[in-house]
């Protein structure tokens, strides 16, 4: 009980965090055709930024659940780095059953602050600390839907760009900060545009060019400059 | 949305099990600092591929999507929030939007 209480207070400002990108995903959804309680569902079961991002442009673009399955298992690859990482670091009783449920929670900040702990968390923090990141997110997006949806129609034409603007704020601080994830950011905008631009390539649909674009970019990155310690992402 | 229940059937699936898996299964840490850089650099790859060039595309005018793009980079550059930037972004369409109607360009 007393480590449920300390993830909690743990929580606290990944919450907080959560709850404004959230309302901003919220916000977007309803530009994509999602009802509000669609967009609440989204995040309740998804948890993660950038996955549900891409999954609401591939929804609403009507791609293949190919290209789905596909997008989400690229951009959530690194919950699996993850999930080894902070497997070491669970106390013996965290077995089982008990991480299939507590997998659920893995995202970039809780596992920041769960791998930052010097001795082995068990079940009651980790339980706790995903509590209110949960809500925050879950509940920020109902916020920002239930906004959106009593928007006037004038205004909601110009959110189509609201989703390209938070990826743009989730990609230029730390790209101005570490060159390499400007030269890998570089290097997917350029493959982009030529999936974009050249004749023979504009037939590939634009989720399979994403993800192309994407795995290259980050593949020669990592080739030329592997990195000891992972640079976070911000959800 | 008829496939809505389809699509976040696989999307929230792939994204449990790349979860779970790992978690529940691997007793060995990926120390390799190739794939380590690599997983690091994804989640902006995609975000940067996804953008760019679409956002030029999302909106009436490739003139408003290019005065949203250049908005939100401004934003973004001094670190601003995310909901900032993308509300920055939103205003800037509507406004040249609006302008390109009333000197009737558009």
């Amino acid at each position: 009980m007393k480590q449920f209480v300390y993830g909690v207070k743990d929580g606290i400002p990944i919450a907080l965090g959560y709850a404004s990108v959230a309302f901003t995903f919220g916000l977007v959804t309803m530009e994509y055709g999602l009802s509000w309680w669609q967009a609440t569902l989204i995040s309740l079961t998804c948890l993660t930024s950038a996955g549900q991002f891409a999954g609401i442009g591939t929804m609403a673009a009507g791609g293949s659940l190919l290209e789905m399955a596909v997008s989400q298992l690229v951009i959530n690859l690194r919950y699996g780095l993850m999930g080894v990482s902070l497997s070491q670091n669970v106390t013996k009783k965290v077995s089982g059953i008990s991480r299939w449920i507590l997998a659920y929670g893995i995202t970039d900040e809780i596992f920041a602050v769960a791998i930052s702990k010097t001795y082995k968390i068990g079940r009651g923090y980790l339980v706790g600390l995903y509590v209110l990141p949960v809500m925050g997110w879950t509940l920020g997006t109902m916020g920002g839907a239930l906004l959106g949806s009593v928007l006037p129609q004038n205004i909601s034409s110009a959110l189509g760009v609201a989703l390209y603007g938070m990826f743009i704020a989730v990609v230029v601080p730390p790209a101005k900060e570490n060159r390499k994830i400007l030269a890998v950011v570089g290097i997917a905008v350029g493959l982009s545009c030529i999936f974009k631009w050249t004749p023979m390539l504009k037939t590939i649909s634009s989720g399979t060019a994403v993800i192309i674009s994407a795995v290259i970019a980050a593949f020669v990155g990592a080739v030329w400059f592997p990195m000891e310690e992972e640079g976070g992402e911000s959800q | 949305m008829r496939n809505y229940w389809i699509y976040l059937l696989v999307m929230a699936g792939v994204t449990y099990l790349i979860r779970a898996v790992p978690f529940s299964l691997c007793k060995k840490e990926i120390t390799n600092p190739t794939m380590k850089a690599f997983l690091a650099y994804i989640p902006y790859t995609v975000l940067a591929a996804m953008t760019f060039p679409a956002i030029l595309y999302a909106t009436s005018s490739l003139i408003s999507g290019a005065v949203g793009c250049v908005l939100g980079l401004l934003l973004a550059l001094q670190r601003k929030s995310l909901l900032t930037v993308a509300i920055a972004s939103c205003v800037g369409v509507f406004v040249t939007e609006y302008i390109m109607h009333i000197i009737g360009v558009m």
